[in-house]
């Protein structure tokens, strides 16, 4: 029985190895390649404990083997009876005073940084004349199954893609519109939870030279369980660096709402006023009050990287898309809240929706 | 037991045990309907790894992942975990204090029943509509939104059966505060018996916020209070708090019993007395009061602020201490010892390194930081298996071995059991090692499925495949249990040959009476100290007289059925049924009709003659033989 269970030990450290070998997981969504200093200072704390917790594991491992291998009861002892000890003050404080002494070592570090993470000072600057802050602040709202990004000093909206720019701290403000939410981008950092009752705040922060090699796109997910399509709740980041970050707000400030020349797409145009805008905005700067923007804001549509967060960037899901949403994201709030569309109304309402691009106008 | 119990027919047993107050058959009650339940969580919960075997798999619906994985925890936890502990306490703890039942054998049965009734009301939410699909946690406003009767169900049905869990505590702590035998003191309790004491009290504590939260919840959905609807002023982060109040120290009501399980066996096949007992006794009560110190670890996303967490942070961290003191005190129990691998022992010794495991990784979440990234992810999921699967079950695996001839009177098959043991075992590990990395690699937890390119997909194929084999260990006790009764074969009062405890100087299964003579206790290992000097009875207390005992009742049923239809009314009072309110008042009516009988009638019980037990004596020769 022993060795048999020395041997399964064996394997799973070996399977352990190859894990390790095999990588830690993708730079765009894994916590073991963190990119930013939020990640780091986290990673660098799973890191430590980890290693305290090795330590452990390797003395009780040691004692275990020890004691079962040779305390086994042989052939013949079959009435051997063992000294009864009763205990051992010595010991007693040993294996109370050490854990003590481990923990302490862990606790600083985390206190340190459970307030360092929790400086949210920045936001409550004033700011200046124009109305503008010193910190970059992005208002999140998370909604059954989609993101919303407002950028309230520069009354841009977005949705789905979070655009930020890198090496520089990004503040935020979480709330939920209908159930609670989680806020999560695993790459740059541990998760806040948008909840209905009030508005959290946390900031994270984008390493340039990571975000390259994630192709500047990390992926964003939903961590609290939030109805049926709570999996497919994704989101993406497009990190840009400062100065392209700079242009794209402007963009989206100056961006007018798309008047298409192609005649399918102007088509779409009128469908989607007819059976979408009530809902969808296609402007970056939606001044209608958060109650009554009901669905994602559209006006960077082409040039997303997803649709609804989950499928090819391609008009032919889109339309998979608009055809019937419940079976993509069971449960979403689009379905059944407009007309059904012919397949030509579909090719030209996803002509329209492609053509609306702000940076490349 | 020639005059008072006879070879019945199958009505009468099963009649006999409707209506049985005693604690040996209560048990074995809880061991069935908690074993049913353990079988179906099982059932749903290789649906859940089914279905994430593959990326992108549509084997079951997105709804019906959700409703699958909260009637998974759910009925792991109230059902399962919880009732099949609650059972072998039934059966051991008054043997082991030298009781001749629980204080209050009524109240006992009538915990079972509701418990029964509770979760019976639960799962019929399969047929009915739709299981709850928010989770075990059921956070208020994902809860508030659920459609359907799903969470109308997880209210009702919790709060009955967590009616009976408290009864089932409160019981315990009135039992072993006053029914110990003469001489043993609490410092002569064996471990497991000082677990129950200390886990019951955390059920006494724990779950009057639970009760009040499902109130609350349940008002909210079925009569349109609004404690937790923020537009009308209420709150969701207070369900959060009430949630976790309770839950967190509901882990501990789980692995206490385990510790005190674990303690028996180590002690037992190691032929030593359990190294630092005071020790040991300190730490499980130190235990059970930091349980209640830690909760808001739970919400450390939530957004209580740095001050909160750095407390909680810090405090979850101290509960590390007197949990590595036991498991160094185990260490040192086998140490020097003469250990007899038998398959109790197999799952105490695998116990050691799968729960220090889950215990370290508890220790690393305990860093708040850290935990923003590890918080719902698979690695908590990987966690709490490892605590639960590792420290809970296999206790639990191990107490069925270990227990079972002294409840049955007939040992289950080692070899069988060996093999249950060896795939449960690597089921186990290979199912949630790979978890910790699933999680820290970006994979949320209670997702229905997740789209291939994300580097997720070999994992979680690895921990399908791991599920399978705990699957089939499952399936290889079950067929030793038939194979088991089907065979027979009866054992002696001690069958284990090193019981160190009362209950193995008695014999298996115990007359339903347990003691003939109250047993006099000189020490820790009451029936060790005995057998050392070379005797084989316990040294009686008492002369041989006559024993009162309660009478078996149907009432403990009918109060318990009388909220379970009442359940049905107030849910359906929703849907504007007619016959709902009726349905409601007549259940009630049901209830306090059947308390007010049991208040009016008196039943005095009955005595067991001296004469009887004289014959007795002549049997349990027989028996032991």
């Amino acid at each position: 029985m022993k060795d048999r269970l020395t041997k399964w030990r064996l394997l799973s450290v070996f399977a352990v190895l190859a894990l390790v070998l095999s990588g830690c997981g993708e730079p765009f969504l894994s916590t073991l390649k963190p990119a930013g200093a939020v990640a780091k200072q986290q990673y660098d704390l799973m890191i430590l404990s980890t290693i305290i917790m090795v330590l452990v594991i390797a003395v009780v491992t040691v004692i275990f083997v020890l004691a079962i291998t040779r305390f086994r009861r042989k052939k013949g002892e079959e009435n051997k009876i063992p000294k009864q000890v009763e205990g051992s003050h010595l010991l007693e404080i040993i294996w109370t005073v050490i854990p003590i002494i481990l923990l302490l070592i862990l606790a600083v570090p985390t206190v340190a940084a459970t307030f360092e993470q929790a400086n949210v000072k920045e936001m409550d600057k004033k700011p200046n004349k124009d109305g503008v802050r010193d910190a970059l602040v992005v208002n999140v709202r998370a909604n059954l199954y989609w993101w919303e990004f407002e950028y309230p000093d520069y009354k841009v909206i977005t949705s789905q893609e979070l655009v930020v720019p890198t090496d520089q701290k990004v503040y935020f403000n979480l709330i939920s519109s209908d159930v609670k939410h989680s806020f999560w981008i695993p790459a740059a950092g541990g998760k806040m939870d948008t909840n209905t009752d009030n508005v959290n705040k946390f900031w994270l922060e984008f390493d340039g030279a990571k975000a390259q090699e994630a192709n500047n796109l990390f992926y964003g997910k939903c961590a609290e369980l939030c109805g049926p399509s709570h999996a497919l709740m994704d989101f993406k980041v497009e990190t840009k660096s400062q100065d392209d970050f700079k242009k794209w707000l402007s963009a989206m400030q100056s961006a007018k709402a798309a008047s298409p020349t192609d005649t399918a797409a102007a088509q779409g145009q009128k469908l989607f006023e007819q059976n979408c805008l009530s809902c969808h905005a296609v402007s970056p700067d939606d001044a209608r009050p958060e109650q009554a923007r009901l669905a994602p804001n559209l006006a960077t549509f082409g040039e997303r990287s997803r649709v609804a967060g989950i499928l090819d960037h391609n008009e032919e899901e889109l339309k998979n898309w608009i055809r019937d949403p419940e079976k993509y994201k069971p449960g979403n709030k689009m379905s059944g809240t407009y007309k059904q569309l012919n397949e030509q109304e579909l090719d030209q309402l996803a002509a329209y929706l492609m053509s609306l691009k702000v940076e490349e106008q | 037991m020639s005059t008072i119990a006879q070879k019945r027919g199958f009505a009468s047993t099963i009649w006999d045990y409707l209506t049985t107050v005693d604690h040996k058959k209560i048990a074995i009650l809880y061991l069935i309907a908690g074993g049913i339940f353990f079988l179906m969580g099982g059932i749903e919960a290789m649906m859940i790894r089914a279905q994430l075997a593959v990326p992108n798999n549509d084997f079951v619906s997105a709804g019906l992942y959700n409703e699958l994985l909260t009637m998974h925890g759910t009925t792991m936890i109230f059902l399962a975990a919880m009732p099949l502990l609650l059972g072998f306490m039934n059966a051991v703890m008054p043997l082991q204090i030298g009781a001749r039942d629980v204080a209050f054998p009524f109240v006992n049965a009538l915990g079972f029943w509701l418990f029964f009734f509770g979760g019976l009301f639960l799962n019929l939410s399969w047929f009915l509509g739709g299981a709850p699909d928010a989770g075990w946690t059921s956070y208020a406003s994902l809860s508030l939104a659920s459609e359907g009767h799903g969470i109308d169900f997880y209210a009702l049905g919790l709060q009955i059966s967590g009616f009976g869990t408290l009864m089932g505590g409160i019981n315990f702590l009135v039992t072993i505060i006053n029914m110990r035998a003469p001489g043993m003191t609490y410092m002569r309790m064996p471990l497991f018996t000082w677990t129950t004491f200390v886990a019951s009290a955390l059920i006494l504590f724990a779950f009057p916020p639970l009760t009040a939260s499902i109130f609350m919840l349940s008002f909210d959905r079925m009569f349109g209070a609004n404690f937790f609807n923020v537009a009308a002023g209420g709150n969701t982060i207070i369900w959060e708090h009430f949630f976790w109040i309770f839950g967190h120290p509901e882990v501990y009501i789980l692995i206490l019993p385990a510790f005190g399980i674990f303690s028996e066996i180590f002690s037992t096949f190691s032929r030593k007395r359990l190294f630092g007992y005071s020790s040991m006794v300190f730490a499980t009560v130190l235990i059970g009061f930091l349980g209640f110190m830690v909760w808001a670890h739970h919400m450390f996303t939530v957004g209580l602020g740095p001050v909160a967490n750095a407390i909680f942070a810090v405090a979850t961290m101290a509960i590390a201490v007197p949990t590595g003191i036991k498991i160094f005190n185990w260490l040192l129990t086998i140490w020097g010892g003469s250990i007899k691998f038998t398959v109790p022992m197999l799952y105490a010794v695998a116990f050691i390194p799968s729960f220090v495991a889950g215990g370290v990784t508890g220790i690393m979440q305990a860093v708040a930081p850290a935990d923003y990234q590890y918080h719902d992810t698979y690695f908590i999921v990987a966690h709490f298996h490892y605590v639960i699967v590792g420290g809970v079950v296999f206790a639990l695996l191990a107490g069925v071995h270990f227990y079972w001839p002294k409840m049955f009177g007939t040992m289950l098959s080692e070899k069988i059991g060996k093999f249950t043991f060896v795939f449960f075992f690597i089921g186990f590990h290979l199912t949630f090692f790979i978890q910790h990395f699933l999680g820290l690699m970006g994979m949320p937890r209670r997702v229905w499925t997740f789209l291939p390119g994300q580097g997720l997909d070999a994992g979680n194929l690895i921990s399908s495949i791991g599920a399978a084999f705990m699957a089939i260990g499952v399936i290889l006790l079950l067929l030793n249990v038939v194979i088991t009764s089907v065979k027979n074969e009866r054992v002696g009062n001690d069958p284990w040959e090193d019981g160190r405890t009362l209950e193995w100087a008695i014999p298996s299964p115990p007359p339903f009476y347990n003691f003939k003579q109250l047993p006099l206790v000189r020490g820790l290992d009451a029936y060790w100290l005995e057998k050392m000097e070379g005797k084989t009875t316990l040294t009686p207390a008492e002369p041989i007289g006559d024993i009162h005992m309660p009478n078996g009742s149907f009432t403990p049923f009918v109060i318990s059925l009388g909220l379970f239809i009442a359940a049905f009314g107030a849910m359906y009072h929703v849907d504007d049924k007619a016959w709902a309110i009726p349905v409601l008042i007549g259940g009630l009516a049901i209830t306090f009709g059947a308390m007010a009988y049991r208040s009016i009638k008196d039943d005095h019980g009955f005595h067991i003659h001296k004469e009887d037990l004289m014959d007795d004596d002549n049997e349990d020769k027989g028996v032991k033989a």
